[in-house]
């Protein structure tokens, strides 16, 4: 039996995914992970099994892993920013 | 770069914009230009969709080190191609409710058509010479059908209702004894109507008859499921749900036996229907797609639905004269067809070229004709002349759609505005009445 993850380990995960995701270069990407990241986790607030926690917890880390690896790939190539980018830039 | 016409005075800005570090600098410079304003949002998810980032970390070990044929029996690097091939066939088979040696690889929906329509038909082509299709199928499968009949086979092309929905009884009327098969797509690419597939399948069943689907746009987006809606034959498209481009299967049925004359000879792979080397990475991201797709379908269908509604309440709480193409509920909410009455549909999509739009399939769009499929639904000239596709996908945010409905809405009424129809319109003059007289 696995010892049991402590809120402290699913905060640091769900903010390390936040944070890796906030580094997508292309700005749909970039939207989508942050979202999903953030509905995953509202999806899985109320699941008590330590055993179901355990897993979702190798299951974020694997794609944390996916996230890290295509942020460096998308980002190894030079694009526009997107319209919306641009303008809401401005904007600012 | 979107800076094909630049001047040389343009230059030297374009140099300096290059030469700029920092993206808050470079966006900057771009801005202030004008003509660089950044690259236009993408709303066109029929015509193809970008690949899921999730996808491309599946491919990678396979465009790089993994290399092997699948088809290698004698060494290690045939059997790790062999294996994810595998793999992915599996991910496929499971997201449609099928056996996954029922999956044919093909290079996308088209080949898959093409096999399945040919296929059937010059296999069982002694004894029947008829097939049924409907009038806004893909191109691909009119085509075949229309080639079918340079051969001597019988095609029934059957109407679709105002909704895009073909008839069960006309369909019933038109299956003949010498029927080979029916091909009835799932979604449309142009519309988003769903057909009822459930109850044709069980009439074909009924009839025996064999039926497909072009279900490339419906796969991974709506549930789909081989045996419970009796699909005989069934073409799939990779780069329609976020996999690779030129990867596509085709779904042949095994209990009772569906049997095909592949279109082309060779090494025999694909159980003898699809010679050819399997392409190892295209065919793992399609796999992974797949997955996905099952994993994600409640999700990203509840997203499409919201942005769909969101695009369409803003359009018609600002815009009069905005007719929806197809049928209302029995439609893919990514896919949303308007028409923008007393505006031409070229000219709208002209204005909003910072977003990227169709007014119909990308296979047609070079034609200045109006969509075969809206004229089958019977719109009007004017209105088929006026259609723009809105598609959304997965990584379609919440801000594209807001942006695309404003333009959307200053547009249509500034277009509106310099149109004499429109003013006629607006002065109570019924348009059709006019009986326009040569002088």
């Amino acid at each position: 039996m696995a010892a049991p993850v402590t809120r402290a380990e699913v905060l640091k995960i769900y903010k390390t995914m936040l944070r890796e995701s906030s580094k997508f270069s292309f700005y749909n990407y970039r939207m989508y992970a942050v979202r999903r990241v953030k509905d995953a986790f509202r999806e899985q607030k109320a699941v008590s099994d330590t055993s179901e926690i355990q897993q979702h917890l190798l299951e974020a880390h694997r794609f944390l892993d996916i996230i890290k690896r295509q942020a460096i790939v998308g980002d190894l190539y030079k694009f526009d920013k997107l319209v919306i980018e641009v303008e809401n830039n401005k904007k600012h | 770069m979107a800076c094909r016409n630049v001047n040389v005075h343009n230059l030297s800005k374009l140099v300096r914009y290059f030469s700029q570090k920092t993206t808050e600098q470079e966006t900057k410079v771009a801005s202030r230009m004008g003509f660089l304003k950044g690259k236009p949002l993408y709303l066109d998810a029929q015509a193809t969709t970008p690949l899921d980032p999730r996808v491309l970390d599946a491919m990678m070990p396979y465009m790089t080190h993994s290399y092997g044929n699948p088809h290698s029996r004698t060494h290690m690097y045939g059997w790790e191609s062999e294996e994810a091939v595998e793999t992915a066939r599996q991910h496929i088979s499971n997201l449609i409710g099928a056996n996954p040696k029922e999956i044919i690889f093909t290079s996308g929906a088209t080949e898959s058509n093409n096999l399945a329509i040919k296929g059937i038909a010059h296999f069982y082509g002694a004894k029947k010479r008829h097939i049924i299709t409907t009038q806004t199928e893909h191109k691909c499968v009119l085509d075949s059908c229309r080639a079918l009949e340079g051969e001597g086979f019988e095609v029934t092309y059957l109407p679709v209702r105002s909704t895009g929905i073909i008839s069960l009884d006309e369909l019933e009327s038109a299956i003949r004894p010498d029927t080979a098969l029916v091909s009835i797509m799932a979604v449309n690419n142009e519309i988003g109507v769903k057909q009822p597939i459930k109850e044709i399948g069980k009439l074909c069943k009924s009839k025996k008859v064999f039926f497909h689907t072009d279900a490339a746009q419906a796969v991974g987006k709506i549930t789909v499921d081989v045996n419970d809606q009796n699909i005989d034959l069934m073409s799939i498209s990779g780069h329609k749900l976020y996999g690779p481009k030129g990867i596509g299967a085709l779904f042949v049925r095994r209990k009772p036996r569906v049997r095909l004359e592949p279109l082309q000879s060779g090494g025999g792979q694909e159980r003898g229907l699809r010679s050819g080397t399997v392409p190892t990475p295209i065919v793992v991201g399609f796999g992974e797609a797949c997955r996905i797709a099952k994993e994600e379908m409640e999700y990203d269908h509840a997203w499409m639905t919201k942005l769909s509604n969101l695009l369409l309440e803003k359009i018609s709480k600002n815009l009069p004269e905005v007719v929806r193409n197809g049928d209302d509920v029995h439609t893919y909410p990514g896919c949303l067809n308007l028409s923008f009455a007393f505006v031409e549909g070229e000219s709208l999509l002209m204005a909003l070229k910072d977003i990227a739009l169709s007014s119909g399939s990308a296979c047609t769009s070079a034609s200045l004709e109006p969509s075969y499929v809206l004229r089958a639904i019977g719109a009007d000239e004017d209105l088929a002349h006026s259609s723009i596709r809105f598609g959304f996908g997965r990584f379609t945010t919440v801000d594209e759609v807001e942006y695309t409905a404003e333009k959307c809405i200053k547009h249509v009424k500034r277009l509106r505005e310099m149109s004499p129809l429109w003013e006629m319109h607006q002065e109570g003059i019924d348009i059709k009445s006019i009986k326009w007289s040569q002088h």
